[in-house]
């Protein structure tokens, strides 16, 4: 090779350049792919070698790599779409008008924006319940577990602050309702709730708030995240291996090179979905309503479609425990999950065994039965503020419905060992499905099934304004 | 045994400037916190929302009215025994503007309905609490409110009313 190759001294300017500058020369052999991987800043995230099983389209359902894609073509768009916006009430709205009208495939733009971002919830939520039914976060994976949930939150935090950018009637209100909810934390809710808007009301200074922090402060940690998340996936080996397929587990599992085999793959889903993605923009506008008015809140309120779980919950309990409490508590249980549900090595099949597919559905039925007759049941018969009147509504309308969910808990918990002879893991796996089954329906409902004055109305009603 | 005493109870040259050096970089950590932290407060800009306001005088609102005052986001309520309250016009469920229905005689929100009566008492939850307040004086019967701070109230009070 070393004598193939001209000395530099001999080679011409175009050569030199044309070296240093043109396309790589793309090795043949699996020992130059691996050299390929490690030596390349973007591909080196990826382990130079995979087991061939964690290939399988079914396994992971590509929902990383789409996730990652999106963030890729959201900090694209967003970069575009900064050139023509302006953070200030008396401009932004008019700057999103211009969009729409004055500027080349502006409309376009905003529309991937926006549906890139609410895909992104999506999937990254997929993501994180295909991580749990392969159990892929045991042992050392737990580290990037909690970086998942981290970055969910910031993922969460990133829509939320874009949601108020065009100024209109959905964000302004939407963003005063969701902000609402910080003023139920005791003490230190109401100084987070000034800093955040800058202010007691969403103003002038919220939006700069939430422009600064949704396209500096927010994308820098996803970003930060990210490369952590992806390092460490190569640091724990890979993604996880089901014993099934591999009995002597991590001894003699069949490996192949990135390169091709996996960024082939990566590549190729890309494709499919930014076509899908364009599609979706050119066909499908962004929502905007009428300029922004703090004299007038319509009705209904609603916060975005993703807190809307959140908020149908604030209907049932006092705001402190079903805005606050509750979220916490979820956020609590994701991260504490790994080392909960950390007694056994059956990673990398879906639903941990043939009796936790049936108990997953089980759950999702019980759960969609259960959630709905409690939603209907207090809407309509449970009165706990006139059953006791004299009590403070923290406790009556708070503590006791709370203490009664759990112990409903409890009880299904009970009947689940007893009636499935479940183990650890699947008691577990049945809890995660029942609560995640629950806060799908409160997030339908909240979508679909409120009207005006946040009353219960069939989706066919619904005005559309 | 000489030796050890010393390790035990002096404290060596390398300890000292060991705590030092963690104490400075434990003082600098909390100097830029409590810098970022008050940097990030809110600012308030005189004559608007957040300063006195000065509402009007005392004969321009009858008995029993309830009077929108924009720019202090709030609502003068005169009681019919002549007494003021200046009700912060957002609702203390979730922060919607709450308006005033004059044929209704009440407070509805239309977020989520909660309603309050002239005085901003609770008629109709999901509202936990009454409106929440903003302090009143009245000098030669010129009315000024303070919107910098909002008073918050678990359960509405006479004391709360002032007469000119």
């Amino acid at each position: 090779m070393d004598k193939e190759t001209p000395s530099p001294t001999k080679s011409s300017f175009i050569t030199r350049f044309w070296k240093a500058l043109g396309p790589p020369t793309l090795p043949t052999d699996d020992r130059g792919r691996m050299r390929m991987v490690v030596d390349n800043i973007v591909l080196h995230l990826h382990p130079t070698k995979i087991p061939e099983s964690t290939l399988r389209w079914s396994y992971t359902w590509g929902l990383g790599g789409l996730a990652t894609l999106l963030v890729l073509i959201l900090g694209l768009t967003g970069t575009f779409l900064e050139l023509n916006y302006t953070p200030r009430p008396e401009q932004a709205y008019l700057d999103i008008l211009a969009l729409k009208t004055n500027v080349w495939f502006g409309d376009f733009l905003r529309n991937l924006h926006h549906w890139s971002a609410n895909l992104l919830i999506v999937v990254v939520v997929l993501h994180l319940w295909r991580v749990f039914f392969t159990a892929a976060y045991r042992d050392q994976r737990a580290n990037n577990w909690i970086i998942g949930i981290f970055m969910l939150l910031l993922v969460l935090g990133e829509n939320f602050t874009g949601y108020l950018l065009p100024w209109d009637q959905l964000a302004y209100w939407a963003i005063t309702v969701g902000t609402g909810i910080l003023s139920y934390l005791p003490i230190i809710g109401a100084p987070i709730s000034q800093t955040l808007l800058g202010g007691p009301e969403v103003s002038a200074a919220t939006l700069l708030n939430f422009y600064s922090l949704h396209i500096s402060f927010i994308p820098i940690a996803i970003l930060a995240l990210m490369s952590l998340h992806f390092w460490r996936i190569r640091k724990d080996g890979g993604l996880t291996i089901s014993k099934r397929e591999d009995p002597a587990y991590n001894t003699n599992i069949k490996r192949v090179t990135t390169i091709p085999y996996l960024v082939r793959r990566e590549l190729i889903w890309a494709l499919i979905w930014m076509g899908i993605l364009l599609f979706w923009a050119a066909l499908v506008p962004a929502p905007l309503e009428g300029i922004a008015n703090p004299e007038i809140s319509p009705n209904p309120a609603k916060a975005p479609w993703y807190f809307l779980g959140i908020q149908e919950l604030l209907l049932h309990l006092h705001p402190l425990i079903g805005g606050i409490i509750v979220p916490i508590l979820v956020v609590v249980f994701l991260l504490l999950l790994p080392f909960y549900d950390a007694d056994s090595d059956n990673v990398g099949i879906y639903f941990r065994s043939l009796r936790g597919r049936y108990l997953s559905l089980i759950a999702v039925g019980t759960s969609l039965i259960i959630t709905t007759i409690w939603l209907v049941a207090d809407e309509f018969f449970l009165n706990w503020n006139t059953w006791l009147p004299t009590w403070p509504s923290l406790v009556s309308e708070g503590i006791i419905p709370l203490a009664l969910i759990l112990l409903g808990l409890l009880i299904l918990d009970e009947l689940v060992k007893k009636w499935f002879k479940a183990n650890l893991e699947e008691r577990i796996l049945f809890f995660f499905v029942f609560l995640f089954s629950s806060l799908v329906v409160l997030t339908v409902v909240g979508i679909f099934f409120r009207g005006p004055s946040m009353s219960l109305i069939w989706p066919w009603q619904a005005t559309i304004h | 045994m000489k030796e050890e005493e010393k390790e035990q109870t002096q404290i060596t040259r390398l300890d000292f400037l060991k705590t030092l050096w963690f104490g400075l970089g434990g003082l600098v950590t909390i100097e830029l916190g409590g810098l970022t932290v008050a940097y990030l407060q809110p600012h308030v800009t005189e004559g608007e929302f957040g300063s006195i306001i000065t509402a009007g005088n005392v004969d321009d609102f009858p008995p029993g009215s309830v009077t929108h005052i924009p720019n202090g986001r709030f609502y003068l309520s005169r009681l019919q025994d002549g007494g003021f309250l200046a009700l912060y016009q957002r609702c203390t469920h979730l922060g919607c503007n709450v308006p005033w229905d004059q044929n209704l005689g009440k407070f509805v929100c239309p977020c989520h309905n909660s309603q309050f009566t002239q005085d901003g008492d609770v008629l109709n939850p999901p509202a936990p609490r009454p409106l929440d307040l903003f302090p009143i004086t009245i000098e030669n019967g010129v009315i000024k409110v303070n919107t910098s701070k909002p008073i918050s109230r678990d359960k509405i009070n006479s004391t709360d009313v002032v007469y000119a």
